[in-house]
Protein backbone atom coordinates (compact mmCIF):
# COMPACT_ATOMS: atom_id res chain seq x y z
CA UNK A 1 0.00 0.00 0.00
CA UNK A 2 0.69 3.47 -0.47
CA UNK A 3 0.13 6.29 1.68
CA UNK A 4 0.41 10.03 0.53
CA UNK A 5 2.68 11.12 3.05
CA UNK A 6 4.70 8.99 1.30
CA UNK A 7 4.65 10.84 -2.20
CA UNK A 8 6.22 13.78 0.34
CA UNK A 9 8.13 11.98 2.70
CA UNK A 10 10.14 9.04 0.98
CA UNK A 11 11.22 11.54 -1.71
CA UNK A 12 12.57 14.16 1.00
CA UNK A 13 14.52 11.48 3.03
CA UNK A 14 17.48 12.90 4.09
CA UNK A 15 19.00 9.38 4.22
CA UNK A 16 18.28 8.45 1.08
CA UNK A 17 19.82 12.24 -0.19
CA UNK A 18 23.11 11.55 1.42
CA UNK A 19 23.02 8.07 0.05
CA UNK A 20 22.25 9.58 -3.29
CA UNK A 21 24.99 12.11 -2.77
CA UNK A 22 27.65 9.48 -1.93
CA UNK A 23 26.87 7.34 -5.48
CA UNK A 24 26.84 10.50 -7.39
CA UNK A 25 30.52 11.34 -5.97
CA UNK A 26 31.89 8.40 -6.91
CA UNK A 27 30.95 8.36 -10.14
CA UNK A 28 32.12 12.36 -9.96
CA UNK A 29 35.37 11.44 -9.70
CA UNK A 30 35.92 9.12 -12.65
CA UNK A 31 34.96 12.16 -15.07
CA UNK A 32 37.27 14.26 -16.55
CA UNK A 33 35.53 17.40 -17.86
CA UNK A 34 33.25 19.83 -15.29
CA UNK A 35 29.22 19.12 -15.56
CA UNK A 36 27.57 21.82 -16.12
CA UNK A 37 23.60 21.12 -15.32
CA UNK A 38 20.98 23.69 -16.40
CA UNK A 39 17.89 22.93 -14.08
CA UNK A 40 15.62 24.76 -16.53
CA UNK A 41 12.77 25.62 -14.11
CA UNK A 42 13.11 27.39 -11.14
CA UNK A 43 10.92 25.05 -9.35
CA UNK A 44 14.14 23.01 -9.53
CA UNK A 45 16.28 26.07 -8.14
CA UNK A 46 14.17 26.88 -5.30
CA UNK A 47 14.49 22.65 -4.32
CA UNK A 48 18.49 22.91 -4.53
CA UNK A 49 18.86 26.10 -2.73
CA UNK A 50 16.15 24.69 0.02
CA UNK A 51 17.71 21.28 0.53
CA UNK A 52 21.00 22.93 0.38
CA UNK A 53 21.79 19.88 -2.13
CA UNK A 54 24.85 22.38 -2.97
CA UNK A 55 26.80 21.41 -0.29
CA UNK A 56 26.82 17.72 -0.85
CA UNK A 57 27.75 17.50 -4.67
CA UNK A 58 31.18 17.37 -5.53
CA UNK A 59 33.39 20.45 -6.72
CA UNK A 60 32.92 19.22 -10.88
CA UNK A 61 29.26 19.76 -10.92
CA UNK A 62 28.32 23.73 -11.16
CA UNK A 63 24.15 24.42 -11.63
CA UNK A 64 22.83 26.77 -14.28
CA UNK A 65 19.47 27.94 -12.99
CA UNK A 66 17.42 28.43 -16.16
CA UNK A 67 15.02 30.46 -18.00
CA UNK A 68 12.00 27.89 -16.72
CA UNK A 69 9.62 30.79 -15.08
CA UNK A 70 6.90 32.17 -16.62
CA UNK A 71 6.95 35.24 -13.68
CA UNK A 72 10.29 35.25 -14.17
CA UNK A 73 10.62 36.35 -17.76
CA UNK A 74 7.65 38.66 -18.01
CA UNK A 75 9.11 41.49 -20.19
CA UNK A 76 8.35 44.82 -18.41
CA UNK A 77 5.86 46.09 -21.59
CA UNK A 78 3.60 42.99 -21.57
CA UNK A 79 3.31 44.09 -17.28
CA UNK A 80 2.95 47.45 -19.07
CA UNK A 81 -0.11 46.40 -21.03
CA UNK A 82 -1.87 44.30 -17.75
CA UNK A 83 -1.43 47.68 -16.14
CA UNK A 84 -3.16 49.63 -18.82
CA UNK A 85 -5.93 47.67 -19.21
CA UNK A 86 -6.52 47.20 -15.66
CA UNK A 87 -7.24 51.43 -15.73
CA UNK A 88 -9.34 51.02 -18.57
CA UNK A 89 -12.78 51.93 -17.58
CA UNK A 90 -15.16 48.98 -16.41
CA UNK A 91 -12.39 46.47 -16.53
CA UNK A 92 -11.37 43.89 -14.35
CA UNK A 93 -8.24 42.26 -14.85
CA UNK A 94 -7.36 38.55 -13.45
CA UNK A 95 -4.62 36.55 -13.32
CA UNK A 96 -2.51 34.17 -11.37
CA UNK A 97 -0.62 35.09 -7.24
CA UNK A 98 2.97 35.93 -8.16
CA UNK A 99 2.35 38.09 -11.35
CA UNK A 100 1.03 41.05 -9.27
CA UNK A 101 4.34 41.62 -7.55
CA UNK A 102 6.66 41.49 -10.93
CA UNK A 103 7.64 45.51 -11.38
CA UNK A 104 6.89 47.32 -14.89
CA UNK A 105 8.14 50.11 -15.83
CA UNK A 106 5.24 52.09 -13.65
CA UNK A 107 4.89 49.55 -10.69
CA UNK A 108 4.03 46.42 -10.32
CA UNK A 109 0.31 45.72 -10.61
CA UNK A 110 0.06 45.34 -6.93
CA UNK A 111 1.04 48.84 -7.06
CA UNK A 112 -2.15 49.60 -9.35
CA UNK A 113 -3.93 47.93 -7.08
CA UNK A 114 -3.30 50.11 -4.23
CA UNK A 115 -4.45 52.93 -6.67
CA UNK A 116 -8.03 51.23 -7.00
CA UNK A 117 -7.84 49.63 -10.12
CA UNK A 118 -9.78 46.00 -10.12
CA UNK A 119 -7.58 43.75 -10.26
CA UNK A 120 -7.83 40.04 -8.84
CA UNK A 121 -4.97 37.51 -8.08
CA UNK A 122 -6.92 34.26 -8.47
CA UNK A 123 -5.15 30.62 -7.76
CA UNK A 124 -7.79 29.06 -10.10
CA UNK A 125 -8.48 30.19 -13.53
CA UNK A 126 -11.76 29.24 -13.30
CA UNK A 127 -12.86 31.85 -10.86
CA UNK A 128 -12.81 34.00 -13.86
CA UNK A 129 -16.22 32.57 -14.91
CA UNK A 130 -17.71 33.53 -11.58
CA UNK A 131 -16.03 37.09 -11.48
CA UNK A 132 -17.53 37.45 -15.23
CA UNK A 133 -21.11 36.26 -14.26
CA UNK A 134 -21.07 38.33 -10.96
CA UNK A 135 -20.30 41.57 -13.09
CA UNK A 136 -22.21 41.49 -16.38
CA UNK A 137 -21.48 45.09 -17.42
CA UNK A 138 -18.00 44.76 -16.99
CA UNK A 139 -14.73 43.63 -19.38
CA UNK A 140 -13.31 41.06 -17.48
CA UNK A 141 -9.44 39.87 -19.18
CA UNK A 142 -7.21 37.09 -17.99
CA UNK A 143 -3.84 37.97 -18.20
CA UNK A 144 -2.59 34.13 -18.77
CA UNK A 145 0.41 33.22 -17.56
CA UNK A 146 2.59 30.12 -17.84
CA UNK A 147 4.48 27.18 -19.63
CA UNK A 148 2.88 24.03 -21.13
CA UNK A 149 2.00 23.29 -17.80
CA UNK A 150 -0.78 25.94 -17.53
CA UNK A 151 -1.64 26.13 -20.68
CA UNK A 152 -4.46 23.97 -20.86
CA UNK A 153 -6.02 25.71 -17.79
CA UNK A 154 -6.25 28.53 -19.90
CA UNK A 155 -7.78 26.41 -22.75
CA UNK A 156 -10.31 24.97 -20.54
CA UNK A 157 -11.47 28.43 -19.14
CA UNK A 158 -11.81 29.80 -23.18
CA UNK A 159 -13.90 26.59 -23.86
CA UNK A 160 -16.19 27.49 -20.83
CA UNK A 161 -16.97 30.77 -21.36
CA UNK A 162 -17.76 30.15 -24.82
CA UNK A 163 -19.96 27.27 -23.78
CA UNK A 164 -21.52 29.46 -21.65
CA UNK A 165 -21.94 32.25 -23.73
CA UNK A 166 -19.97 34.70 -21.27
CA UNK A 167 -19.01 37.44 -23.91
CA UNK A 168 -17.40 39.90 -21.44
CA UNK A 169 -14.40 37.49 -20.66
CA UNK A 170 -11.07 38.35 -22.98
CA UNK A 171 -7.37 36.73 -22.84
CA UNK A 172 -4.09 38.77 -22.93
CA UNK A 173 -2.26 35.82 -23.45
CA UNK A 174 2.06 35.52 -22.43
CA UNK A 175 1.93 30.82 -22.59
CA UNK A 176 5.50 30.72 -23.20
CA UNK A 177 7.08 27.29 -24.31
CA UNK A 178 10.41 25.42 -23.04
CA UNK A 179 11.82 24.09 -26.02
CA UNK A 180 12.65 27.49 -27.80
CA UNK A 181 14.31 29.08 -24.22
CA UNK A 182 16.60 25.96 -24.36
CA UNK A 183 17.48 26.97 -27.95
CA UNK A 184 17.97 30.20 -26.75
CA UNK A 185 20.37 29.54 -24.28
CA UNK A 186 22.10 26.95 -26.35
CA UNK A 187 22.68 29.39 -29.28
CA UNK A 188 24.41 31.43 -27.05
CA UNK A 189 28.10 31.54 -28.57
CA UNK A 190 29.29 31.46 -24.09
CA UNK A 191 26.88 28.74 -23.37
CA UNK A 192 28.98 25.84 -20.83
CA UNK A 193 25.34 23.73 -20.48
CA UNK A 194 26.22 20.43 -21.10
CA UNK A 195 23.40 18.25 -19.34
CA UNK A 196 19.48 19.37 -18.73
CA UNK A 197 17.07 18.60 -15.88
CA UNK A 198 13.62 19.26 -17.31
CA UNK A 199 10.92 19.97 -15.09
CA UNK A 200 8.67 17.01 -14.34
CA UNK A 201 5.08 19.48 -14.51
CA UNK A 202 6.13 20.89 -18.21
CA UNK A 203 6.50 17.23 -19.60
CA UNK A 204 3.02 15.97 -17.60
CA UNK A 205 1.24 17.89 -20.26
CA UNK A 206 3.41 17.71 -22.74
CA UNK A 207 5.72 14.73 -22.55
CA UNK A 208 8.90 13.93 -22.23
CA UNK A 209 9.10 13.92 -26.36
CA UNK A 210 9.85 17.80 -26.36
CA UNK A 211 13.27 17.67 -25.58
CA UNK A 212 14.35 15.12 -28.47
CA UNK A 213 15.49 17.74 -30.33
CA UNK A 214 17.20 19.20 -27.27
CA UNK A 215 19.45 15.95 -27.00
CA UNK A 216 20.10 15.12 -30.65
CA UNK A 217 20.88 18.78 -31.44
CA UNK A 218 23.18 19.35 -28.94
CA UNK A 219 24.21 16.29 -27.41
CA UNK A 220 23.20 16.19 -24.15
CA UNK A 221 21.74 14.50 -21.35
CA UNK A 222 18.51 15.68 -20.42
CA UNK A 223 16.65 13.85 -17.44
CA UNK A 224 12.79 14.97 -17.13
CA UNK A 225 13.04 15.64 -13.37
CA UNK A 226 10.51 15.39 -10.50
CA UNK A 227 11.02 18.09 -7.45
CA UNK A 228 11.38 16.89 -4.24
CA UNK A 229 15.13 16.59 -3.61
CA UNK A 230 15.23 12.89 -3.59
CA UNK A 231 13.73 13.21 -7.23
CA UNK A 232 16.59 15.57 -8.21
CA UNK A 233 19.68 13.70 -6.96
CA UNK A 234 18.18 10.62 -8.60
CA UNK A 235 18.51 13.08 -11.45
CA UNK A 236 21.69 14.00 -10.91
CA UNK A 237 22.91 10.11 -10.64
CA UNK A 238 21.23 9.04 -13.61
CA UNK A 239 23.21 12.57 -15.77
CA UNK A 240 26.67 11.56 -14.27
CA UNK A 241 25.93 7.83 -15.16
CA UNK A 242 25.22 8.74 -18.79
CA UNK A 243 28.24 11.02 -18.90
CA UNK A 244 30.34 8.41 -17.16
CA UNK A 245 29.03 6.12 -20.39
CA UNK A 246 29.62 8.85 -23.07
CA UNK A 247 25.85 8.67 -23.67
CA UNK A 248 23.61 11.64 -24.24
CA UNK A 249 20.25 10.21 -23.91
CA UNK A 250 16.71 11.37 -23.01
CA UNK A 251 15.51 9.87 -19.63
CA UNK A 252 12.58 9.95 -17.72
CA UNK A 253 13.13 10.16 -13.66
CA UNK A 254 9.63 11.29 -12.53
CA UNK A 255 8.02 8.46 -14.49
CA UNK A 256 5.42 8.62 -11.79
CA UNK A 257 3.91 10.86 -14.04
CA UNK A 258 5.47 11.36 -17.10
CA UNK A 259 5.39 9.29 -20.04
CA UNK A 260 6.66 9.87 -23.64
CA UNK A 261 3.69 11.15 -24.61
CA UNK A 262 2.36 13.26 -21.98
CA UNK A 263 -1.64 14.39 -21.43
CA UNK A 264 -3.03 14.44 -25.26
CA UNK A 265 -6.08 15.04 -23.73
CA UNK A 266 -4.49 18.42 -22.97
CA UNK A 267 -2.04 18.41 -25.56
CA UNK A 268 -5.05 18.64 -27.85
CA UNK A 269 -7.09 21.30 -26.18
CA UNK A 270 -4.07 23.82 -26.72
CA UNK A 271 -4.10 22.61 -30.35
CA UNK A 272 -7.86 24.26 -30.67
CA UNK A 273 -8.18 27.15 -28.93
CA UNK A 274 -3.96 28.19 -29.68
CA UNK A 275 -1.35 28.66 -32.71
CA UNK A 276 2.17 29.48 -32.94
CA UNK A 277 3.27 33.26 -31.65
CA UNK A 278 6.06 34.05 -34.35
CA UNK A 279 8.24 35.99 -31.84
CA UNK A 280 7.73 36.73 -27.87
CA UNK A 281 10.45 38.90 -25.97
CA UNK A 282 11.45 37.43 -22.84
CA UNK A 283 12.76 39.13 -19.79
CA UNK A 284 16.97 38.20 -19.81
CA UNK A 285 17.05 36.71 -23.26
CA UNK A 286 15.47 39.27 -25.74
CA UNK A 287 13.06 38.03 -28.13
CA UNK A 288 13.09 34.64 -29.46
CA UNK A 289 11.03 33.41 -32.38
CA UNK A 290 8.38 30.87 -32.13
CA UNK A 291 8.20 30.80 -28.44
CA UNK A 292 5.26 32.07 -27.47
CA UNK A 293 1.45 31.21 -28.09
CA UNK A 294 -1.46 33.53 -28.84
CA UNK A 295 -5.41 32.89 -29.93
CA UNK A 296 -6.00 31.32 -33.21
CA UNK A 297 -8.01 33.61 -35.32
CA UNK A 298 -11.39 31.68 -34.89
CA UNK A 299 -11.11 33.09 -31.66
CA UNK A 300 -9.86 36.72 -31.99
CA UNK A 301 -13.13 37.84 -30.45
CA UNK A 302 -11.93 36.21 -27.21
CA UNK A 303 -8.48 38.62 -27.78
CA UNK A 304 -7.76 41.51 -25.49
CA UNK A 305 -4.43 42.54 -27.81
CA UNK A 306 -7.18 43.16 -30.22
CA UNK A 307 -10.07 44.53 -28.54
CA UNK A 308 -7.59 47.19 -26.61
CA UNK A 309 -5.00 47.34 -29.61
CA UNK A 310 -5.67 51.24 -29.66
CA UNK A 311 -4.64 52.26 -26.19
CA UNK A 312 -1.73 49.24 -25.44
CA UNK A 313 1.55 50.37 -25.04
CA UNK A 314 4.28 48.43 -27.57
CA UNK A 315 7.69 49.91 -26.37
CA UNK A 316 10.25 47.72 -25.40
CA UNK A 317 11.01 48.12 -21.99
CA UNK A 318 14.66 47.05 -20.37
CA UNK A 319 15.65 45.90 -17.11
CA UNK A 320 17.32 48.40 -14.80
CA UNK A 321 20.50 48.66 -15.79
CA UNK A 322 21.81 47.04 -12.48
CA UNK A 323 19.85 43.89 -12.90
CA UNK A 324 22.10 40.69 -13.91
CA UNK A 325 18.98 38.82 -14.82
CA UNK A 326 19.84 37.75 -18.56
CA UNK A 327 22.81 36.82 -17.27
CA UNK A 328 22.05 34.88 -14.96
CA UNK A 329 19.44 32.82 -17.27
CA UNK A 330 22.04 32.19 -19.52
CA UNK A 331 24.28 30.32 -17.28
CA UNK A 332 27.10 33.54 -17.52
CA UNK A 333 26.46 35.11 -13.78
CA UNK A 334 24.84 33.76 -10.21
CA UNK A 335 22.54 36.04 -8.32
CA UNK A 336 25.56 37.28 -5.91
CA UNK A 337 27.35 38.44 -8.96
CA UNK A 338 24.86 41.06 -9.38
CA UNK A 339 25.97 44.28 -7.20
CA UNK A 340 22.08 45.04 -5.82
CA UNK A 341 21.60 41.29 -4.86
CA UNK A 342 19.63 42.02 -1.11
CA UNK A 343 21.04 45.25 -1.51
CA UNK A 344 18.99 47.65 -3.42
CA UNK A 345 17.21 44.36 -4.40
CA UNK A 346 15.34 41.82 -2.04
CA UNK A 347 12.30 40.36 -2.02
CA UNK A 348 10.02 43.06 -0.62
CA UNK A 349 11.12 45.42 -3.25
CA UNK A 350 12.31 43.16 -6.38
CA UNK A 351 14.11 45.49 -9.01
CA UNK A 352 14.51 42.50 -11.90
CA UNK A 353 11.88 39.47 -11.76
CA UNK A 354 14.24 36.92 -10.75
CA UNK A 355 13.56 38.31 -7.28
CA UNK A 356 10.23 38.12 -7.12
CA UNK A 357 9.00 34.70 -6.74
CA UNK A 358 9.99 31.80 -5.09
CA UNK A 359 11.33 29.95 -8.02
CA UNK A 360 13.21 32.89 -9.07
CA UNK A 361 17.29 32.11 -8.70
CA UNK A 362 17.66 35.92 -6.91
CA UNK A 363 15.03 35.09 -4.31
CA UNK A 364 16.10 31.59 -3.68
CA UNK A 365 19.77 32.74 -3.22
CA UNK A 366 18.37 35.00 -0.40
CA UNK A 367 16.15 33.63 1.24
CA UNK A 368 18.53 30.41 2.01
CA UNK A 369 21.91 31.41 1.54
CA UNK A 370 21.39 34.98 2.96
CA UNK A 371 23.47 38.08 1.38
CA UNK A 372 26.98 37.33 1.54
CA UNK A 373 29.06 34.17 2.08
CA UNK A 374 28.16 30.84 1.61
CA UNK A 375 28.19 30.19 5.56
CA UNK A 376 25.26 32.28 6.17
CA UNK A 377 22.61 30.40 6.27
CA UNK A 378 18.72 32.07 6.86
CA UNK A 379 16.79 29.06 6.69
CA UNK B 1 3.80 29.54 -9.57
CA UNK B 2 4.13 25.83 -11.84
CA UNK B 3 4.38 23.66 -9.27
CA UNK B 4 2.59 20.63 -8.92
CA UNK B 5 1.03 18.88 -5.98
CA UNK B 6 0.49 14.89 -5.47
CA UNK B 7 -3.13 14.41 -4.01
CA UNK B 8 -5.44 11.74 -3.37
CA UNK B 9 -8.97 11.67 -5.19
CA UNK B 10 -12.20 11.52 -2.09
CA UNK B 11 -15.20 12.39 -4.27
CA UNK B 12 -15.94 12.41 -8.07
CA UNK B 13 -18.53 14.46 -9.45
CA UNK B 14 -18.92 13.22 -12.88
CA UNK B 15 -21.81 15.54 -14.47
CA UNK B 16 -19.42 18.91 -12.89
CA UNK B 17 -16.36 17.11 -14.20
CA UNK B 18 -14.97 18.09 -11.02
CA UNK B 19 -13.22 16.17 -8.44
CA UNK B 20 -12.33 16.76 -4.17
CA UNK B 21 -8.81 15.51 -3.67
CA UNK B 22 -6.80 15.73 -0.12
CA UNK B 23 -3.69 17.19 0.22
CA UNK B 24 -2.27 16.18 3.39
CA UNK B 25 -5.28 17.02 5.41
CA UNK B 26 -6.71 19.86 3.03
CA UNK B 27 -9.56 19.11 0.66
CA UNK B 28 -10.69 20.99 -2.18
CA UNK B 29 -12.47 20.31 -5.07
CA UNK B 30 -10.50 20.58 -8.48
CA UNK B 31 -11.23 20.66 -12.50
CA UNK B 32 -11.19 17.47 -14.24
CA UNK B 33 -11.61 18.84 -18.03
CA UNK B 34 -7.96 17.59 -18.78
CA UNK B 35 -8.53 13.80 -17.98
CA UNK B 36 -10.25 11.59 -20.25
CA UNK B 37 -9.77 8.20 -18.00
CA UNK B 38 -12.54 8.23 -15.36
CA UNK B 39 -10.54 9.57 -11.78
CA UNK B 40 -11.97 6.93 -9.02
CA UNK B 41 -11.92 7.76 -4.55
CA UNK B 42 -8.49 6.51 -3.95
CA UNK B 43 -6.32 7.92 -6.78
CA UNK B 44 -3.08 9.95 -6.35
CA UNK B 45 -3.04 12.70 -9.07
CA UNK B 46 -1.30 15.49 -9.37
CA UNK B 47 -2.87 19.20 -8.88
CA UNK B 48 -1.69 22.58 -10.89
CA UNK B 49 -3.76 25.73 -10.27
CA UNK B 50 -6.85 24.05 -9.63
CA UNK B 51 -7.51 21.46 -12.35
CA UNK B 52 -5.74 17.63 -11.81
CA UNK B 53 -2.87 17.35 -14.37
CA UNK B 54 -2.12 13.17 -14.13
CA UNK B 55 -2.35 10.66 -12.08
CA UNK B 56 0.41 9.32 -10.21
CA UNK B 57 1.39 5.68 -10.94
CA UNK B 58 0.99 4.17 -7.39
CA UNK B 59 3.26 1.08 -8.42
CA UNK B 60 5.92 3.40 -9.84
CA UNK B 61 5.91 5.44 -7.24
CA UNK B 62 6.28 2.34 -4.95
CA UNK B 63 9.17 0.73 -7.08
CA UNK B 64 10.87 4.43 -6.66
CA UNK B 65 10.69 4.11 -2.73
CA UNK B 66 11.93 0.73 -3.14
CA UNK B 67 14.83 1.54 -5.36
CA UNK B 68 16.00 4.04 -2.54
CA UNK B 69 15.48 1.96 0.46
CA UNK B 70 18.36 -0.54 -1.40
CA UNK B 71 20.47 2.10 -2.25
CA UNK B 72 20.15 3.33 1.80
CA UNK B 73 20.93 -0.29 2.78
CA UNK B 74 23.92 -0.87 0.41
CA UNK B 75 25.42 2.34 1.60
CA UNK B 76 24.91 1.07 5.46
CA UNK B 77 26.00 -2.36 4.97
CA UNK B 78 29.54 -0.42 2.75
CA UNK B 79 30.58 2.09 5.54
CA UNK B 80 29.99 -0.65 8.52
CA UNK B 81 31.95 -3.73 6.72
S1 LIG C 1 7.58 30.82 -10.58
FE1 LIG C 1 9.23 30.01 -11.87
S2 LIG C 1 8.73 27.63 -11.20
FE2 LIG C 1 7.17 28.95 -11.57
S3 LIG C 1 7.76 29.60 -13.08
FE3 LIG C 1 8.94 31.06 -11.66
S4 LIG C 1 10.82 30.03 -11.72
FE4 LIG C 1 9.48 28.36 -12.56
S1 LIG D 1 19.49 40.64 -7.59
FE1 LIG D 1 17.74 41.75 -8.45
S2 LIG D 1 18.64 43.22 -9.84
FE2 LIG D 1 20.20 41.68 -9.40
S3 LIG D 1 20.00 40.16 -11.01
FE3 LIG D 1 18.73 39.46 -9.34
S4 LIG D 1 16.72 40.30 -9.76
FE4 LIG D 1 18.14 41.40 -11.08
Amino acid sequence: MLELKQLYQGFRDPQTIASLAQDIAKVARTLKEPINIMEVCGGHTHTIMKYGLLDLLPDNIEFIHGPGCPVCIMPKERIDQAAVLAQQEDVILVTLGDMIRVPGSKGSLASFRAKGCDIRPIYDPLDTLKIARDNPHKTVVFFAIGFETSTPMTAVLLQLAEQQKLANVFFHINHVLVPPAIDAVMHDPNARVNAFIGPAHVSVISGAKIYRPAVEQYGTPVVVSGFEPVDVMESILRIMRQKAAGKAELDIQYSRAVSEQGNLAAQAKVEQFFQIRPQFRWRGLGPIPNSALQLKPEYAHRDAELRFKNCLPVKEIDDHKACQCGDILRGLAKPKDCKVFGRGCNPETPLGSCMVSSEGACNAYYRYQGIDSKEQHHG
Amino acid sequence: MCLSIPSQVVAVDNERQSVTVDTLGVRRDVSSHLMTEPLAIGDYVLIHIGFVMNKIDRNDALQSLELYQEIVSKLENETTH
